[in-house]
């Protein structure tokens, strides 16, 4: 039990330090918002703030890390467009392993 | 008059969010296990490893400090770089908070803590059919949050033992690109969506091959936003 407990003051830091900072970022766009004019290309750009992020944080993992992984990733694009998300995420898991191992046999 | 701020709409928004979030917990049990048992190889106790999913709760930027993880622990090498893996999180909260004013200004304070990827697309995407309310917010944030808390500390627990399984032989580490993949899908507009996700995906992978951190999330995040200001359709611009 005292393992499990186990703690050591520079990971508290670190912990405090990464929740500060992640708090910040969370909030700063909400007071960002309530001071900018949110009409024409302003509009444009915050409608396109989904796809950019997500698509930012997964490409270099599915497009530069080998054959697989795009492989994998063109699949389970197709997938969702018919299937429910847990479904998609299921497709994903299994064809990159697939293709994964296919590509081991080569 | 709207009855949205009705007890009856609040339980019908709460339950909507539980429905909506329920596959994406399932999905994140693999990741957050796979968390759990990389923060106990580097030496994190149980409960080290629960505070920080708590407190942060933001996974990209736990699995990146975790990756700097040293003794004795870089602080703000790791406070910095959850700094930058999480900027993203700014152009998030001024578009979703846009879209949910109504809600509040303290209401939104609280909410918009809990702004997990997850949590926020789904919320986006609530916003742009009927409009986010606190309650819907709150019903995507509860279960992630506790599943996310326990699910890692559960990993860390087991530790060791889930270390001789390697999660890239069964695929599960493609579980996490794997939910964006069918996020993104979720907002696909046609031409002009294919348009931004290729400059941001071009971006993003150009900026990881020359410049050293986790810069790279917001050189694409920004690359296809500004794709998007500056293809913004004229006639609309006259709204």
């Amino acid at each position: 039990m005292e393992a499990f407990f186990q703690t050591d003051p520079l990971t508290l830091l670190a912990i405090l330090g990464m929740g500060v900072a992640t708090y910040l970022t969370r909030i700063s766009g909400l007071v960002l918002v309530r001071y900018i004019d949110l009409k024409g290309r302003t509009r444009a750009a915050l409608e396109a703030v989904p796809v950019a992020v997500l698509m930012s944080v997964i490409a270099p993992t599915v497009l530069a890390t080998g054959p697989a992984e795009t492989a994998a990733a063109v699949v389970t694009m197709l997938a969702a467009f018919r299937l429910p998300l847990l479904g998609v995420v299921a497709v994903g898991v299994v064809s990159v392993a697939l293709f994964r191992a296919a590509l081991g046999l080569l | 008059m709207s009855v949205s701020g009705s007890a009856l709409t609040r339980r019908s928004d709460f339950s909507d969010g539980l429905r909506a979030i329920a596959p994406l917990v399932v999905a994140a049990f693999p990741i957050a296990l796979v968390f759990g048992a990389l923060a106990a190889q580097k030496g994190l106790s149980p409960f080290e490893t629960m505070l920080m999913s708590s407190v942060v709760f933001a996974g990209g930027s736990q699995f990146v400090a975790i990756d700097f993880w040293a003794t004795p622990v870089p602080w703000v090498a790791i406070t910095i770089s959850a700094l930058l893996v999480n900027i993203r999180h700014v152009l998030m909260s001024a578009s979703l908070g846009a879209k949910t004013k109504q809600m509040g200004f303290g209401w939104q304070l609280i909410a918009f803590g809990f702004l997990a990827d997850e949590v926020w697309a789904l919320s986006e995407h609530r916003a742009r059919k009927q409009g986010t309310s606190f309650a819907f917010m709150m019903g995507l944030a509860i279960p992630f949050y506790v599943n996310w808390l326990v699910m890692t500390g559960v990993g860390a627990s087991l530790g060791t033992l889930l270390a001789d399984l390697d999660p890239a032989k069964w695929g599960f580490d493609f579980a996490f690109p794997a939910i964006f993949i069918g996020l993104i899908m979720g907002f696909w507009q046609g031409q002009k969506t294919g348009v931004i996700l290729g400059a941001s995906g071009v971006a993003a992978i150009a900026c990881k091959a020359f410049v050293p951190g986790a810069w790279y999330i917001a050189a694409g995040a920004v690359a296809g936003v500004l794709v998007a200001a500056v293809l913004a359709d004229p006639e609309s611009l006259e709204a």
